[in-house]
């Protein structure tokens, strides 16, 4: 039953005004502007732009503002952004070959052609808080040494070479957009990525942790991670040819995982594949190990019950703005259905003690 | 301008030029350059989204990424080039200068323009990346291999 209840106004409006002087903070403290979130809070910037499935650096770092730090509320703000923009078109697949990659590492080739390119990484740190950045200080400057013009080929193609990795199947030129269509399962590959690309990191990470701990198994290598940007290529029908319309930070992950052959294929490594708006390393090692746990069935591998594996369980419960938002709702007025509840708490109480007392006189 | 035979070649180039540029820089090159062509406004600057595409493992199947904010524009110059803007982000300035630096570039203007506005965004694009190659490179691991003796 629905029952429409009115009253409460001015305290929602008191409260959202409270909010607005909440998130300002004390106004003896200056006002951090969306350039200075954009700008020096990137990565909470390319996380929300990951899950809120909206490039948009400028956006993304309003919504950080606008949400106070709070990243699943700032990522649901941009969703619901996403939703008003008409949609031009799709791209071309970004070709990360061509990434002009700030970071390129790779744990299984240690020469590999382009070198290893640590980028401005957290790795090697020592995990010690720096006091002096709570001091001002001056701005620090990174080195810069003479670029030898070097391409950087996908370890993949070595292994390709010698078909020690299994084939990439082609796909449908058009892949299937769960943003369009309601997520509808068994979900072929590209329908799993596009899921995962924009899953709560949290959750991708502690499903990929889990798959590392034994509940799936499929001991990863990192063949190659790569950070940089790439351009964004589409076909403009009014021009009648493809240009670039922009440019998009990804992170790309390629994990190699023994694989011992199956009744249908012969021993050889296979893939799992990351790739994720934004400086975005953790998310995309994640992405790349869930996608490889989701693939047994294609791969002919046993269904050993992990988590991993179900792909129901990963996909439905991958997306934190379902998640928050069917979680959080419990909090809003529920009057009438409690009232409800009550009422049959009471009528069952009411029975059973009914029930008691008659067994007592009956003693 | 690639040589690539593709007649579309050149003004491919030129409008992933402006599309990739910062909405910033085309505004003051456009405001120097003092441009202001007879026109009428084909398509109203329209800000919208396009869905990134990427490959399973690289190479492999299609699949959608997330979408991008891109801004689109169509402009008719009174002598009647007609000049398309798509530009990344939410610069409906920065979109109507694409379209109309397109359609100047199918004038005979189109050297003056390529001086004035392509050529100082393409070097601008050039020299950002080349300062991240830089960086980048200064932080590319030489291995050294401790030698162990031969006996």
């Amino acid at each position: 039953m629905y029952v429409a209840v009115k009253g409460g106004e001015k305290a929602i409006d008191a409260a959202h005004a409270w909010l607005a002087e909440e998130r300002r903070g004390p106004e003896d403290v200056a006002e951090l502007s969306v350039d200075q979130i954009k700008g020096q809070l990137k990565l909470a910037v390319n996380r929300v732009m990951a899950e809120g499935s909206l490039y948009d650096p400028d956006l993304a770092a309003l919504a950080i503002k606008q949400a106070r730090g709070d990243l699943i509320e700032a990522i649901f703000l941009i969703r619901a952004y996403r939703t008003t923009l008409p949609r031009f078109g799709g791209s071309e697949p970004v070709d990360t070959e061509e990434m002009a990659c700030d970071r390129r590492v790779s744990a299984t080739f240690k020469d590999a052609p382009g070198g290893q390119v640590l980028g401005p990484t957290f790795d090697y740190t020592h995990r010690l808080l720096d006091f002096k950045l709570a001091a001002d200080g001056e701005a620090p400057s990174a080195p810069e040494r003479a670029e030898t013009p070097e391409s950087k080929p996908h370890i993949m193609s070595f292994l390709d070479r010698e078909d020690l990795i299994q084939p990439e199947p082609e796909g449908a030129e058009t892949p299937p957009d769960l943003t369009r269509e309601p997520l509808e399962l068994p979900a072929e590959r590209p329908l799993r990525l596009q899921s995962l690309t924009r899953g709560d990191e949290g959750f991708i990470l502690g499903m990929a942790y889990s798959t590392q701990r034994g509940y799936a198994r499929n001991h990863a290598f990192v063949a190659e991670l790569r950070i940089g940007a790439c351009a964004v290529e589409m076909d403009i029908p009014e021009l009648g040819f493809a240009i670039e319309v922009g440019e998009v930070e990804l992170t790309e992950c390629e994990t190699v995982n023994q694989f011992q052959g199956s009744k249908t294929e012969p021993p050889q490594f296979t893939r799992g594949y990351g790739l994720v708006f934004g400086m975005s390393e953790r998310k995309a090692i994640s992405m790349a190990l869930v996608d490889r746990a989701l693939r047994w069935k294609e791969l002919g591998e046993d269904n050993v019950g992990a988590p991993a594996q179900d792909e129901e369980f990963v996909l439905y419960h991958a997306d934190n703005i379902q998640a928050t938002g069917f979680l959080e709702h419990i909090k809003l007025p529920h009057y009438v259905d409690f009232q409800s509840e009550l009422e049959l708490i009471r009528k069952l109480r009411r029975e059973a003690m009914g029930r008691r007392a008659h067994k007592e006189a009956a003693e | 301008m690639d040589g690539s035979g593709d007649p579309n070649a050149a003004r491919k180039a030129w409008l992933s030029v402006l599309a990739k540029a910062q909405a910033a820089d085309v505004a003051a090159l456009w405001a120097k350059a003092g441009y202001a062509p007879d026109h009428e406004l084909l398509r109203a600057p329209e800000i919208g989204a396009v869905m990134v595409r990427g490959r399973a493992g690289a190479v492999g199947a299609p699949f959608n990424l997330g979408e991008m904010t891109v801004t689109r524009c169509s402009v008719r110059l009174g002598s009647g080039e007609v000049g398309h803007g798509y530009v990344q982000g939410r610069g409906k300035d920065h979109a109507i200068q694409a379209a109309l630096t397109d359609a100047l570039m199918q004038t005979v203007d189109a050297p003056a323009v390529e001086v004035a506005i392509i050529a100082p965004l393409r070097e601008a694009a050039e020299a950002r990346r080349t300062t991240r190659a830089a960086k980048a490179a200064a932080t590319k691991v030489d291995f050294f291999t401790m030698v162990r003796g031969e006996d």
